[in-house]
């Protein structure tokens, strides 16, 4: 029997472990003088999954020189040794065929996806070059870097070091932004990420258009199963049957945009029941008297015709949520940007949690910890002439972080002054933000945009200079000090040596500063070097966290009962029922509902979400993962499928309000969806020729979305505002 | 000794991390999966019931693929788990036509292929590699001939079903609902 042959690969002892300090620069020799890397035998390196940003522990398996797999570190408090699909795909990420090999330089006009092959000599120079003439021209301030994941801290640190203020994660205007807003104007801090969910505790969970379990951040559904399994009351509200609502007792099939109506009508009604936590109310709270007065004319009766939903199961659910409070969980979400209500939904949201006394308390949301790693002491950096571009006279009262759509603004007008270069590491913004033609219009006005990622996404089809980044399995990045329950320290360090020409962050952002004349900043040679001296500085063991991956730090109480501060950092230093920062602003001190618009009759709204084994737009071309999904369905509504003559598997084109037509996409007709809404998992349709894997496969939610509202509080952009109608394709 | 898988459908998110694992486990070709996610949607909007299930060759007790192959490839080995021997293998496809849960497919290279319950793993006392990475922990595999087993005790107090019993095979994936 073959298979049985494998047994003598499996003689795993922990004196295999092989660090990776000593393997990384012989591995790279050893690739490079033949295709396989010549090593015999078993070795495994700890090091932490970038395929989501979640961070999650991981141990390589290298087999005869070729990575067999991917398992979750027992020692991470993350991934507690399991990792999540995406997770254990990455083996996938290695192999991709599809993968950027060497840096290129166009050569045709912007988006015809023509290069020349370059040297990273070549292609550094002639951005260096570029980033001074800008600079020369226009200010350094002129010059933005789009970022996202832990991958992106060299990157920034170069581009600080440069002068420029602009740096913008899509993670904040296009995802958590809204919710974190929230979250502060009423307890005075971010839910964080990993979120601060105690979900293992929970005695009843609320997930609000939250998908866990095909939204696949690992603890979080691991706790989520946790829950299930003992028993917790769970309460679903979503437009769509999702997995979770499989699981619920109660599903509450809402109509889309009106979820702000459900959360006003269930505080009206634990005000008016007084089910509500008194103690903790009146212990932590400010403004409760304006708040209760305000929420009374919201009463379930009123919020059925908004919401669709009947008001004896509002009220079922107020009351089953009181019930098991505090350890009633009123789940934050993360990706909040639906209706352009979005900050004032997720503060009511965060209201909800206050009534039923679940901030700072076991099953609700603990208080997070992390453990001391001084930063590296780099020189200053020069102070900006101009201030951040992206949100000028602090138009977005509330926005804390730097607004992506902020930066393609002022690059569309050149107000406040003109942005004229892009770096964007790790996100492809034409499938992050909402209107591919505003991005590309702006992209237009550049006079130099570098993407530096590990495959060719579509926004790299429009750079001018395209720099191939190793993958996390071949690299090392910054330190993971994660602030978590269980605060610890990771490590990535490379598994294997990267088979072409590509480059870590680190190197390309360094040998970038040394162009620009910036070496001052990069007083370290290497990355090993940097680390070492970060955790030296911290009081660790560099050689303990490369043997074991990470290093765990001491466990500081959780939850107000057992010492943890009951503190909070809004102005009146208490829980704001009633925000005097809103009402200042000009803005509702306590969230109102506005309607959202109908869309043109006899269209869908079209929303869009996640599965469990893809990330974003990024994981399309990883053989293993599109083994498991290559393709996105449209679904829709069985009984509207079959007033439209639709069986599932027929295959059509969405076409939006503005006449934007989809690739033809598989349809599923099920009865696990609202008939006035579609649902579309993101990332597909891919139209980068360079993706020749995922090329054309499935339809793309980006692209379709050209419309968004902006939320007034904060800047961050709503995509559920879009429509569409279904029309057969030709068989592909 | 009897291995069986037990799987709890509750905490089961279908996220396919078994199917992923198994194929980096057991380098199973592109295209092909040893183990697959199905989704079971009864009743109508907007109050169905889904069940999700990961499944799997059943390495039933009395497995057709065993009995209808002409070379002897197919056969039960210790604790009940169906293999087939690849050299002995001549491809026919008698077994594919036989299982009632279509379990097996041909491998690229000529032979029939499909779950081992990673016997190359539980002979050094692991789990099979999908139940060793599940996250939500929905998934146990033991000895059913030991009433001390997990699996004896979940089979016991919690209700399960088979799939297709009415074929006859006695299936050994069994699912709590």
């Amino acid at each position: 029997m073959p298979e049985l042959s494998r047994r003598r690969f499996l003689k795993i002892s922990s004196a295999s472990i092989v660090t990776a300090g000593a393997a990384g620069s012989s591995l790279a020799a050893l690739a490079r003088t033949s295709g396989a890397t010549g090593e015999s035998g078993l070795r495994q390196v700890p090091t932490f999954c970038d395929i989501c940003f979640w961070k999650c522990g991981c141990i390589a398996t290298v087999r005869e020189g070729r990575l067999w797999k991917l398992e979750g570190n027992p020692l991470d408090p993350l991934c507690r040794g399991r990792l999540c699909p995406r997770g254990t795909g990455g083996v996938g990420a290695l192999t991709d065929p599809d993968r950027l090999r060497t840096p290129l330089i166009r050569t045709q006009e912007r988006g015809a996806e023509k290069w020349k092959e370059a040297t990273w000599e070549e292609a550094l120079t002639h951005i260096a070059e570029k980033m001074k003439k800008i600079a020369a021209t226009h200010g350094p301030e002129a010059m933005a870097l789009f970022s996202h994941g832990i991958g992106g801290t060299f990157l920034k640190h170069t581009l600080k070091a440069f002068g420029s203020p602009n740096i913008a994660a899509p993670s904040f205007a296009q995802c958590r932004g809204p919710r974190d807003v929230g979250f502060r104007l009423t307890f005075g801090e971010d839910i964080g990420s990993p979120e601060r969910t105690d979900i293992e505790n929970a005695q009843c969970l609320v997930l609000i258009g939250s998908h866990l379990g095909e939204n696949m951040h690992n603890t979080q559904v691991q706790e989520f199963a946790t829950a299930v399994g003992r028993g917790a009351s769970l309460i679903v509200v979503d437009p769509r049957f999702s997995v979770a609502a499989g699981k619920a007792k109660y599903y509450l099939p809402i109509k889309p945009g009106t979820d702000l109506a459900l959360i006003l009508a269930w505080m009206n009604v634990l005000v008016t029941e007084k089910l509500y936590d008194v103690e903790y109310v009146t212990k932590h709270g400010h403004g409760f008297e304006a708040f209760v007065a305000a929420l009374a004319p919201w009463t379930p009766e009123w919020a059925y015709p908004e919401t669709g939903i009947n008001p004896a199961l509002i009220r079922a659910t107020a009351r089953e949520m009181a019930r098991y409070r505090p350890a009633t969980l009123v789940h934050p979400g993360r990706h909040t940007n639906w209706y352009g209500d979005d900050a004032q939904r997720s503060r009511a949201l965060a209201l909800l949690n206050a009534l039923l006394g679940s901030w700072g308390r076991k099953g609700g949301f603990y208080a997070p910890s992390t453990m001391a790693v001084p930063d590296y002491p780099y020189p200053e950096y020069p102070k900006a002439k101009r201030p951040k571009v992206d949100n000028p006279d602090h138009k977005y009262r509330f926005a804390h972080e730097t607004l992506t759509t902020g930066i393609r603004e002022a690059t569309l007008t050149g107000q406040p002054y003109p942005i004229k270069g892009w770096l964007v590491y790790a996100t492809n913004l034409l499938q992050a933000l909402p209107s591919e033609a505003e991005t590309i219009r702006a992209i237009q006005q550049l006079d130099l945009l570098v993407v530096i990622d590990v495959v060719p996404s579509e926004t790299a089809g429009w750079a001018d200079v395209v720099l191939p980044e190793s993958t996390y399995l071949e690299r090392h990045d910054e330190l993971n000090v994660e602030v978590f329950k269980e605060p610890f320290v990771a490590l990535r360090q490379p598994v294997i040596a990267s088979p072409h020409d590509q480059k870590p962050n680190w190197w390309i952002a360094r040998q970038l500063a040394v162009k620009l004349g910036l070496e001052s900043y990069y007083p370290w040679k290497d990355i090993e070097e940097y680390l070492g001296a970060r955790v030296k500085e911290a009081g660790l063991d560099f050689a303990e966290l490369k043997k074991h991956g990470l290093i765990r730090g001491p466990r500081e109480p959780l939850y107000f009962e057992d010492g943890a501060p009951a503190e909070f950092g809004t102005p009146s230093g208490k829980i704001e029922f009633y925000s005097n920062q809103l009402q200042q602003a000009g803005f509702d001190p306590v969230p109102k509902f506005t309607r959202p618009e109908a869309g043109p009759p006899g269209s869908f709204r079209l929303l869009f979400g996640r599965a469990p084994v893809h990330t974003f737009s990024r994981t399309h071309t990883n053989r293993v993962l599109s083994d498991m999904m290559s393709e996105n369905a449209v679904w829709v509504n069985a009984a509207a499928a079959r007033r439209l003559g639709l069986k599932s598997g027929d295959r059509v084109r969405l076409r939006n309000q503005d006449g934007v037509l989809s690739h033809a996409v598989g349809v599923k007709a099920t009865e696990r969806i609202r008939p006035d809404c579609v649902y579309l998992v993101h990332g597909f349709g891919h139209t980068a020729r360079g993706l020749r894997h995922a090329f054309g496969k499935g339809a793309s939610d980006a692209q379709l979305i050209t419309r968004y509202k902006v939320d007034p509080l904060m800047g961050g952009t709503a995509m559920n505002v879009n429509f569409v109608t279904l029309e057969p394709a030709e068989r592909a | 000794m009897r291995y069986v898988m037990v799987i709890d459908t509750r905490r089961c998110v279908g996220c396919m991390d078994c199917v992923v694992a198994c194929k980096t486990e057991n380098n199973v070709p592109e295209g092909y999966n040893r183990d697959w996610i199905t989704e079971e949607v009864r009743g109508a909007y907007p109050q169905p019931r889904l069940e999700i299930r990961s499944e799997r060759c059943n390495h039933c007790a009395r497995p057709p693929c065993v009995s209808c192959c002409p070379t002897g490839a197919s056969r039960v080995h210790r604790g009940g788990v169906v293999l087939v021997a690849h050299r002995q293998c001549i491809g026919c496809k008698a077994c594919l036509a036989a299982c009632p849960y279509d379990a097996r497919f041909t491998h690229p290279d000529g032979y029939a292929d499909k779950c081992t319950f990673c016997h190359h793993r539980v002979d050094q006392g692991q789990l099979p590699a999908c139940v060793s990475v599940c996250p939500t922990h929905c998934m146990h595999f033991g000895d059913l001939d030991n009433p001390e087993s997990e699996v004896s005790r979940l089979l016991r107090s919690r209700a399960h079903h088979a799939l297709l019993p009415e074929a006859g095979c006695q299936p050994h994936v069994f699912y709590l609902t």
